[in-house]
């Protein structure tokens, strides 16, 4: 059983990267904002981390840097969708493809740089208990933040009078203007917030998960998060218990080669959007599930009503 | 979509300077990538290779390139705009740019053509390929001396020949040292995808792998080595930042004097249309320095590397059986090139089973 805190400490660094991406879509959705550009955003923030990072030596500006990354990404998007109204879905697509080539661009000066992976916050005596010490305690400071953002998302939508506003933003943007609130600004930041989130969730990768630069190294897992986000029926606790399940899947199946057991790597690379598509299945079958879930205007132009 | 919009915007790029170097007459050299130069592994050593070439010629030539390439129909459209603009020496350097390159070689009969990693030639259609695995026994005679667990992990991309002829040739060497050696295989289906090969590697250590190998392009699985203590092999490139402690040495790709040996037959006019598969004799294939290990391994490993490059040790040297214990060299005999190449089966002794 020695391989069991090893394998926990995989999934959850595997989880980690699609956990933050996927929390900020959330916020982004719940407004009614779809922006597909998750994986533009990841690489625009893994870049901007690495290249701070490396460049001053302090891994804490890195991390400012990759939000503040995604965060301008994302502006550019909330110009386009929001103030310009042009299609969210053609605009997201675009949006990554330009953050895959913009990536690549700044980061053709950092290939073959090596540095500090994020250090673990090693708590003394606790982080040294067998098995629950190095899981609960041993990790990263983005780690922590990943899980606590996610339970902050589903208290922020719950809990706090701006978490339902946003909500109803989302759910009917006529209703919410027509009683007075400023669909366009909490649209704005939720989309703010989302790409400030999936710019950590790339500088993740670019500093904690494989310290380097390389380019394209997100390799899906901005649409892995989009798919999350669906999976998890827009609700942060699922989406908790998501993120570490689809970690656990990718991380499950190369254990299993490496221990013998002979299962097409294929099909679990697969099975992540397999599972999204039952879960669509699902909550496409019950109407009520949808309208409880799903935010009704989604995707949807907002034009505030003369 | 994204791999199409680069190409499309390298080729306009190349249509737009094709006005301006009619004037000069300096000899005009393509390179047409598969991946990203920033990829530090395939694409990246091609790169450097143009580059030596830039620089032992200057003036004399002028080089131009396009990556991030896909093998299809865009590959085609590359390569014809790129003969079409006055290169008259063009490397395509992926095996899937195989059928492009020949159909567009017959349609500029005096464009000279080289194409990396393939089987098909033409008169002015010249094959080239390193001898990768060579390096790979130098790795497996390394790993079969400093493995404490017997067990090696290797991390491959996909089950295709070039990569079942490393994981044979790394496994005799490393019997060559060491019978007891067991190799753990997991595949990514990826050359190229970081964190996927990074957890790879966390996997195979946690099933006790000490040494660390790998088929892909990405530092990660050596910097996983180097964060869990163990040691592993850097691909592709001299990967030492990343892995200061771990690396033990790295095979690497190194085009520079093939590339400039044949820019200089282009240029005297003896170029030919042959093929080439080049390794630690002529130095298309290097190895890193060799470290972290005592010195008797060094400097068997030098030994080892010198003895392949003389031919003293003849890898695939027969009697070879493969899993099934079907004898496929015979005693005496070496594995010609073309078994080498079609290499599907693992020898007798690996442990695992070949994804089909």
């Amino acid at each position: 059983m020695d391989w069991i805190v090893p394998f926990i400490l995989t999934v959850i660094t595997a989880s980690t990267p699609l956990l933050l991406a996927a929390t900020g879509e959330l916020i982004t959705e719940k407004s009614g904002v779809l922006n597909l550009g998750v994986e533009g955003m990841m690489l625009i923030g893994a870049i901007a981390g690495f290249a701070i990072t490396a460049s001053t030596g302090s891994a804490t500006l890195g991390i400012f840097a990759a939000a503040i990354a995604g965060m301008v990404t994302a502006l550019v998007f909330a110009f386009l969708t929001l103030t310009l109204m042009a299609n969210q879905v053609a605009t997201g697509l675009a949006l990554t493809i330009f953050g895959v080539g913009i990536s690549a661009l700044v980061g053709s000066g950092f290939v073959g740089f090596a540095i500090e992976p994020l250090p673990a916050l090693n708590i003394p005596v606790i982080s040294d208990i067998p098995v629950i010490g190095p899981i609960l305690f041993g990790q990263d400071f983005l780690v922590y933040f990943s899980i606590f953002m996610v339970l902050a998302s589903g208290w922020f939508l719950t809990r706090t009078r701006a978490g339902l506003i946003l909500k109803a933003v989302g759910d009917s943007h006529d209703s919410a203007h027509a009683i007075g609130y400023n669909v366009i600004r909490i649209r704005y930041m939720a989309t703010l917030f989302g790409g400030a989130m999936s710019g950590l969730g790339g500088a993740y990768l670019s500093l904690a998960y494989t310290p380097m630069w390389a380019e394209n190294m997100t390799a899906g897992r901005g649409w892995i998060a989009l798919a999350l986000v669906v999976f998890a029926t827009w609700r942060p606790g699922r989406l908790l218990a998501g993120a570490y399940m689809f970690g656990c899947i990718s991380v499950l199946q190369l254990h299993a080669q490496s221990a013998g057991i002979n299962v097409p790597s294929q099909f679990m690379s697969m099975l992540p959007y397999l599972a999204t598509v039952v879960v669509l299945v699902i909550i496409s079958s019950d109407y009520t599930k949808i309208r409880l879930n799903a935010p009704a205007c989604i995707g949807k132009a907002f034009r505030p009503a003369q | 979509m994204k791999r199409t919009a680069a190409a499309l915007a390298a080729v306009g790029a190349l249509a737009l300077g094709m006005g301006a170097a009619q004037a000069a007459d300096p000899l005009k050299v393509g390179f047409v990538y598969v991946g990203p130069v920033g990829d530090f592994g395939y694409s990246y050593q091609h790169d450097q290779g143009r580059k030596a070439v830039e620089e032992k010629f200057g003036d004399k030539v002028k080089t131009s390139f396009v990556e991030n390439v896909p093998e299809g129909a865009d590959a085609e459209r590359v390569i014809r705009q790129l003969a079409q603009t006055g290169h008259e020496l063009i490397f395509t350097t992926s095996f899937g740019f195989m059928n492009p390159t020949i159909k567009v070689a017959k349609q500029f009969p005096n464009v000279k053509f080289e194409h990396a990693t393939g089987y098909k030639r033409a008169d002015n259609v010249a094959t080239y390929a390193a001898r990768f695995y060579e390096g790979r026994y130098v790795a497996g005679v390394i790993a079969g001396k400093m493995t404490k667990s017997n067990v090696i992990g290797y991390v491959g991309s996909f089950p295709i020949p070039e990569v079942v002829r490393g994981i044979n040739s790394f496994m005799r060497g490393a019997w060559s040292v060491n019978p007891d050696v067991k190799v753990k295989i997991v595949w990514v289906n990826s050359w190229y995808d970081p964190g996927k090969e990074g957890d790879a590697a966390k996997a195979l250590i946690d099933q006790g792998a000490d040494i660390m190998v790998q088929h892909t392009d990405s530092p990660a699985p050596l910097q996983v080595a180097e964060n869990r203590g163990i040691k592993g092999f850097g691909q592709a490139s001299d990967m030492i930042k990343f892995a200061p402690k771990a690396q033990l040495s790295a095979i690497v790709d190194h085009w520079d004097e093939y590339y400039i040996d044949r820019v200089q037959a282009a240029m005297d006019g003896t170029w030919k249309a042959e093929d080439t598969w080049h390794g630690l004799k002529e130095g298309m294939v290097h190895m890193a320095p060799f470290t972290n290990m005592p010195d008797d391994v060094a400097a068997l490993a030098k030994e080892t590397e010198e003895k392949i490059a003389s031919g003293d040790i003849k890898i695939f040297e027969g009697p070879i059986y493969d899993q099934a214990g079907e004898l496929r060299v015979k005693e005496g005999e070496v594995a010609p090139d073309e078994m080498l190449l079609g290499m599907d089966w693992y020898v007798k002794g690996i442990d695992a089973e070949l994804p089909k």
